[in-house]
């Protein structure tokens, strides 16, 4: 670890908070449903959709109604992204001339877009038209986006409200949020990169011959556009197979800085416009501190393991001082590779800029224990949110218990009904990624997909789990996962990590929001200040620690401990 | 309940029309217009026509060129072109783009890596061997290799070159880019530039 | 607080042996089923035992391991029996005693209830139903609870209250209500029955402590559903270990997955939580408290507000007139006569009080109530009584009532909304319409804290009298603790606002309702609830009971009235308004026991698994041993140990469980502070010795 590479890592996270907090009074005023700078070229075409749409915008729906419409729009937006795939051989803008897609694997990518996960079981210059990636999953990257920031919308106004019987209206906060935060941002974000060197064509490819008089097909497309709307609604799913380590995708430092600061803006501004919302700034900002204390220990860890190098090759001859090379871009270096890492699988992107796959152990450990925390700091836009919620809300129960008074938060009691849905949540986590897991390390056509055999084989499986399952989508991208049973069971972990999470979350949204709001006193548990922080931390490093240590154990733990004696597999 | 499927469709195919037609059309035709060195993927030309990428890296097999990384990606295996899980070897296949994905405990990778750095030693390399010399890059198609690894192939280059030693390091280091503002990046040589201006030098 | 006989030691060694017979009972499963993390237990004892015998008949492995395990397992669920048994057998000998005041009682029933005619026949107190009406002489004991409807007597209400001191009850007024069981220590009453047999108050008592019939409590409920996830979660955990250890080349026996579920499920809270919540009745009667619900109690811990009764409750309520101060052109003689005869048929303590002073004071004899006087019954709404004689119509009352119907003769002032403040004045004031003397000897009254009482006769303005009140003692410092605690306390009074003033800053609350009718404190509460605000209070009177009802929290006085003892969910049987701190104290002491014991349990698992996990993959993968940082000695003592620990850790906390976590009166941040430094840091670190401890016994005997 340098110096320089700390100032690097330090620099990008200052630039996070700085537009961060700015971007928050914005995003508040889009929750209030409030006018900005954009109204004036923005609201008629907002209005133009309602009107075609047949949406009222001035009537909210309950909590039951506004989880109704999130399955109506998830579903047509899976039955059209499925359909695209199945008939992209006969559909234009296919210049490669590719197949229609499979249909397990249409099944896989249409529910991987639509949950926001953008798991990819498919190299994208290889598969998928420009059609495709166009319509299809630059698409649903705004949508998905959209729809999770929506529902962490209704989870704040069931905190901001009291005694209320509707939470928003979903049609409303999806087109608004689509309308003046992604698509502004995503079309600068957009020319910026294409001015940074990012490609944007409809070619398909281009030939050159090398110095050498090799050919050399170049894979071209109009990925800007898309690059720009994958990090910032935290999507992750690239353009190209080697996704954001792809030159064309991320071809300099300064790319690369963007991509980070546009995966980290919305779910970091998120979290502070959720003070505003409730009315108290230092309630965000608690949360922000500890999601900040996570994922920048898991900076820490991974730049320190990357930079100590693997013992195997050292040992063979190699220069240690530059870390771990393997699987990774010289462009960037450690610390920013470090950063995008942990950043990537805190917040729910999946994007790469290295193979997680050639990490060490414990460079490894950092990023699974991210996402099998439930990508949660800070999370993917509106699922980090509401994802972190929930964990406080058991936290807060455990530990109101302790200074005598009924749990409450922000002045909302937790009582049962509110411990049956939060814990309902939470197990499905475990349930799918060790139930799956252990499915898959007792079927033989699973063990086949393994690139790596060994405790790592083992973290490839889980990794895979719990990665669908967060919505992240990064892999330790050795595993095959582009067979039968791997496309059905990622896509129904998916499928639960997003929906078996959000409903109850709508559900839980509407019991609150229907409570009275209770004045805080000096018997109130605080919630913000050092002592909720410390608490939160040890709530979750305990749990998710008592869920996952075996498993982990079994995996990332042992391989460390098996490379430092020099054993190989 | 009904009633919110008009809203979904019509805002699906809304949306679809805006963010996934008029978005990237819109992005594309700008692109085109003012950036159409980039938005056309930085290609570099000699006389001879393009040559490659800026951005993309390529396969120097011979030794007069400098070396790039080792490279994962793999192209369809000519003897069975309708097996898709049959590919052979074929580094910097910019139609493609892969890592190894081999972990720090795959004995594969020690015995890879292994091998890489007998040849090396073999072609007469001393000390260390620079990481990235024999490490397989995250995409496949990483341009760049370090400095080190750059001055470590001068002796091989400017044989085979029949240069002056100090020459051939000249052109390197004018081809070494280093950190932006002096914290911004990472020291690295982009190797079709280098052996382009190597090309260059021994022309003129 | 009375000094209570019933208070017994931790360790009865009486109730520690029907506990542990207790405890074999409760291993049905039926009766388990209600404990869902300790049924888990059970079930998979079962297991464990089964292949134990396998292991005795085939030594597949060894039968020593798996028998120890599943002795221990045996003996965590019933060490949670156990526990769940001892709280119970105290509360059980609690109601044993409270049983024996109910013997047999014989009743001197009225044939005819409506006419209280002679004829009495004698039954049995259990064949009593509601609206009988009994005779009960110096001597009897009175067979259930009713109210008195004519007579005063002095009670002992020992068998109740534990308080030997005999107190009055009388028909009419506040103090009519009597309970079951209490015995009449002279003069004689009627008393119409109001509770059947089986729903007394003794009875509710008696059903509060035997947790037999406990229903649970909300927060207990809530935190069951945490237990219950927790414990599907590690259900998860240790099912999906077996393949993923196969793949890792260990082959896990049933029975050290067993072993390692038990561990992490959280057998310490699920075992104890039931014994708290009964502990938790249990120090509630201690302090002479009955709750009608466990729900009250958890509700008690949460209040925000606390709205008093200035008379009996702050002050001794006993108003006792004190001087007559006529107007001008009134001698003190006329104003004493015309307010003994106002006064005549006024049953309340004051008005026999203004009887007695005029009798004793000015030598008038009191004259009896002439045929042709019609009585004016005193209502909270008019604030006024009187009597209506051929010639004079007396009235006397609060003064500015008496004013206003002095100008308007015959009907009082309307009421009109003073704004903010929602207290409702009437229309005039005591400025507009008297003399210069009159108004300030009312002003005297007041500001000394007493109440003045305008007298007046057919419309005239006779004089004011001065009942005088008198706050309890050391009531300042209870108010104050209860502002440390976050409590706001509001009394509430039908005086007029100097006058409550006064009493309010000599008795250090935070806020005052003046002239206030039983609708102004409704709907104060409802505006705090409204409010979101929680809020408690306490009451004796019949006009207390529709806000007793509503409020979150109602306490009753045992020396009030029936309708008052029933519109609560709880009653003091000290009559002592403070009272409400203790009970406050009571329910966050259960609440924080809960959350202590639960976190506690929760932090252990961290140690379990360090003991656990290298021990079960440490033949395929020596290099976990690094993961052994208590270095324990072999595989199976780290597990074996483990077990033990975590069976006897429920043992070692009976006591905490029972007598609960220690309670201050501070803000909530501090107490968070150091419950989280004990339980949460100290559940992390005392497993990891324990287990270290047991550990090194266990290899030292050579059992593992």
């Amino acid at each position: 670890m340098t110096f320089v590479g700390w100032l690097q890592i330090a620099i990008v996270l200052a630039l996070v908070l700085a537009t961060a907090i700015p971007l928050s009074g914005y995003i508040a005023g889009i929750y209030a449903g409030k006018d900005n700078f954009l109204s004036p070229v923005l609201r008629p075409v907002e209005r133009g959709f309602y009107w075609l749409a047949g949406v009222d915008e001035t009537r909210e729906q309950s909590s039951f109604l506004y989880a109704i419409a999130l399955i109506a729009f998830s579903i047509a937006g899976f039955v059209s992204l499925y359909a695209l795939q199945r008939f992209q051989n006969v559909l234009p803008l296919n210049p490669q001339g590719f197949d229609a897609v499979g249909a397990d694997l249409a099944f896989n990518t249409s529910i991987s877009f639509i949950t926001n996960t953008n798991w990819q079981n498919y190299g994208g210059e290889t598969t998928m038209s420009h059609l495709t990636q166009m319509l299809g999953l630059t698409v649903h990257n705004f949508l998905s986006a959209a729809t999770g920031l929506a529902i962490a919308f209704a989870f704040v106004r069931a905190f901001a409200r009291s005694s209320a019987a509707t939470v928003g209206n979903f049609w409303v906060d999806v087109t608004r949020v689509s309308l003046y935060i992604l698509l502004p941002i995503a079309i600068v974000l957009a020319l910026v990169f294409v001015a940074l060197g990012v490609p944007q064509t409809l070619a398909g490819s281009v030939d050159v011959t090398t110095l050498e008089g090799a050919k050399q097909t170049i894979s071209m497309g109009p990925m800007a556009s898309q690059e720009a709307i994958k990090q910032l609604g935290t999507n992750g799913g690239g353009f190209f197979n080697a996704n954001s380590a792809h030159p064309f995708e991320n071809p300099n430092a300064w790319t690369n800085i963007l991509q980070i600061w546009a995966l980290l803006l919305i779910p970091v501004a998120s979290v502070i416009a959720f003070g505003r919302a409730v009315g108290d700034l230092r309630q965000g900002r608690a949360i922000l501190i500890t999601m900040a204390i996570l994922l920048i220990v898991g900076v820490g860890v991974i730049y320190w393991a990357e930079s100590a190098g693997t013992l195997g090759l050292t040992a063979l001859g190699l220069d240690p001082s530059a870390g771990n090379l393997e699987g990774k871009e010289i462009r960037f270096g450690q610390a920013m590779s470090a950063l995008f890492t942990s950043a990537t699988t805190g917040t729910g992107t999946g994007a790469v800029i290295t193979m997680h796959d050639s990490l060490t152990p414990l460079g490894g450990l950092v990023p699974l224990f991210n996402i099998l925390a439930g990508c949660i700091w800070p999370g993917g836009v509106g699922a980090g949110l509401y994802g972190f919620l929930v964990v406080a809300i058991v936290a807060v129960f455990v530990a109101g218990l302790m200074v005598g008074r009924t749990p409450e938060y922000l002045g909302k009691k937790i009582e049962s009904r509110e411990m049956k849905l939060a814990m309902f949540a939470v197990l499905i986590y475990p349930m799918v990624v060790l139930g799956f897991s252990g499915a898959s390390v007792l079927l033989k056509t699973a063990l086949d997909s393994l690139n790596n055999a060994g405790p790592h084989g083992l973290s490839e499986i889980i990794y895979a789990y719990a990665s669908t399952n967060a919505n992240n989508g990064s892999a330790f991208a050795g595993l095959n996962g582009a067979t039968p049973w791997f496309n059905t069971t990622l896509g129904l972990a998916m499928l639960f990590g997003r929906f078996a999470y959000a409903i109850p979350v709508l559900a839980l949204a509407g019991g609150l929001a229907a409570k009275k709001k209770a004045p805080a006193s000096a018997g109130t548990f605080p919630t913000t200040g050092p002592l909720f922080v410390g608490l939160l931390l040890g709530v979750i490093v305990i749990l998710y620690l008592l869920q996952y240590f075996p498993a982990l154990a079994l995996g990332p733990v042992v391989e460390h401990f098996l490379m430092l004696s020099g054993k190989a597999f | 309940m009904l009633s919110q499927i008009r809203p979904a469709i019509v805002l699906l195919v809304l949306f679809t029309a805006l963010t996934g037609l008029a978005y990237p059309l819109a992005i594309t035709g700008i692109a085109q217009a003012v950036m159409p060195n980039q938005a056309n993927g930085s290609l570099l030309t000699t006389s001879a026509g393009p040559v490659g990428s800026a951005l993309i890296g390529q396969n120097f097999a011979t030794d007069k060129y400098f070396h790039s990384r080792p490279s994962a990606t793999q192209a369809q295996d000519p003897a069975h072109p309708d097996d898709s899980s049959k590919t052979i070897d074929a580094p910097y296949n910019a139609a493609n783009s892969t890592g190894s994905n081999l972990g720090p405990t795959s004995q594969k990778l020690l015995d890879r890596v292994k091998a890489d750095v007998d040849a090396r030693r073999a072609a007469g390399a001393t000390g260390v061997i620079p990481a990235d010399a024999v490490t397989t890059s995250a995409s496949g198609l990483d341009p760049h290799i370090s400095p080190e690894n750059a001055l470590a192939q001068v002796a091989a280059v400017a044989k085979a070159r029949n240069l002056p030693e100090d020459k051939v390091r000249a052109v390197v280091e004018a081809n070494i880019e280093g950190r932006a503002l002096g914290l911004i990046g990472e020291p690295r040589v982009n190797v079709l530039r280098l052996n382009m201006a190597l090309d260059a030098l021994t022309s003129s | 607080m009375s000094t209570n006989a019933k208070a017994q030691g931790l360790f009865d060694p009486k109730i520690i042996r029907a506990a542990a017979l207790d405890a074999l009972r409760k291993l049905d499963p039926r009766k388990l089923a209600k404990n869902p993390v300790i049924f888990v237990t059970e079930a998979v004892s079962l297991v464990v035992t089964g292949f134990f015998i396998r292991d005795l008949i085939t030594h597949e492995s060894s039968p020593l391991f798996s028998g120890q395990i599943a002795f221990w397992l045996w003996f965590t669920v019933l060490f949670a029996n156990f526990a769940e048994a001892v709280a119970e057998g105290r509360g059980k000998a609690q109601a044993d005693a409270l049983r024996k005041t109910r013997s047999d009682t014989r009743a001197k029933r009225y044939v005819d209830s409506k006419n209280l005619s002679e004829v009495i026949q004698p039954v049995n107190a259990q064949d009593l139903r509601v609206g009988d009406v009994v005779l009960v002489e110096a001597g009897d004991i009175i067979p259930g609870d009713g109210e008195i409807i004519e007579g005063v007597a002095s009670v002992n209400e020992s068998a109740i209250t534990g308080e030997s001191a005999p107190v009055i009850r009388e028909a009419g007024g506040d103090r009519s209500a009597v309970t079951g069981g209490t015995t009449v220590l002279s003069d004689h009453i009627k008393v119409r029955i109001t509770a059947a047999q089986g729903s007394t108050f003794i009875d509710r008592m008696i059903a509060l402590v035997e947790g037999a019939e406990r229903q649970k409590t909300p927060n207990e409920l809530a935190l069951s559903i945490l237990l219950s996830g927790l414990t599907l979660i590690f259900l998860i955990v240790c099912v999906t270990l077996w393949p993923i250890a196969a793949y890792s080349g260990t082959v896990l026996s049933v029975t050290v997955l067993i072993a390692l579920l038990v561990c992490l499920i959280p057998t310490t809270i699920g075992g104890l939580l039931s014994a708290i919540g009964v502990a938790g009745m249990d120090r509630l009667i201690r302090f002479n408290v009955i709750a009608t619900s466990g729900r009250a109690v958890e509700a008690a811990g949460d209040v925000d507000t606390l709205l008093l009764d200035k008379t009996g409750t702050i002050t001794f309520g006993n108003r006792m007139a004190d001087e007559f101060i006529p107007v001008a052109g009134v001698t003190e003689r006329a104003l004493a006569e015309a307010a003994l005869i106002a006064s005549l048929a006024d049953e309340t303590p004051e008005g026999r009080s203004i009887v007695a002073l005029a009798k004793s004071r000015y030598e008038i004899a009191a004259p009896s109530l002439p045929p042709e006087a019609t009585v004016v019954e005193f209502t909270a709404q008019t604030r006024i009584s009187g009597l209506d004689m051929p010639g004079r119509v007396l009235r006397k009352g609060a003064v500015d009532a008496i004013l206003a119907q002095s100008a308007t003769t015959g009907t009082a002032a309307p009421m009109r909304n003073s704004g903010g403040a929602g207290v409702l004045v009437r229309q005039a004031t005591i400025g507009d319409l008297a003399p210069a003397d009159f108004r300030q000897a009312v002003d005297r009254i007041s500001r000394s804290g007493g109440t003045p009482l305008a007298v007046s006769d057919s419309g005239r303005l006779l004089g004011v009298i001065h009942l005088k009140d008198i706050v309890k003692p050391d009531i300042r410092p209870r108010f104050a603790e209860l502002r440390a605690m976050g409590i706001k306390t509001v009394m509430v009074t039908g005086d007029n606002p100097i006058t409550a003033a006064a009493i309010a800053s000599e008795a250090g609350v935070d806020d005052f309702l003046a002239q206030a009718t039983p609708e102004d404190k409704l709907a104060y509460i409802r505006r705090e609830q409204q409010g979101g605000r929680l809020i408690a209070m306490c009451g004796d009177g019949t006009n207390d009971a529709p806000a007793l009802a509503q409020a979150d929290v109602g306490v009753a006085m045992q020396t009030g009235t029936q309708a008052a003892r029933e519109a609560g969910n709880m009653v003091d049987l000290d009559s002592d308004p403070t009272k409400l701190i203790e009970i406050v104290g009571i329910g966050k002491q259960l609440l924080m026991t809960r959350g202590s014991l639960t976190t506690f349990s929760i932090a252990n698992d961290v140690a379990k698994y360090f003991a656990i996990i290298p021990a079960l993959f440490v033949t395929t993968y020596p290099e976990l041993g690094a993961l052994n940082i208590m270095g324990l000695s072999s595989d199976k003592s780290a597990i074996l140990s483990a077990v033990i620990f975590n069976a006897l850790i429920i043992i070692a906390l009976i006591p905490l469980a029972l007598k609960g976590v220690a309670y201050r009166p501070v803000g909530a941040a501090s107490l968070l502070r150091r419950n989280l430094l004990i339980y949460g840091l100290g559940g992390v670190i005392v497993p990891f010795i324990g287990i270290k401890i047991i550990d090194v016994l266990i290899s030292a005997l050579h059992l593992a």
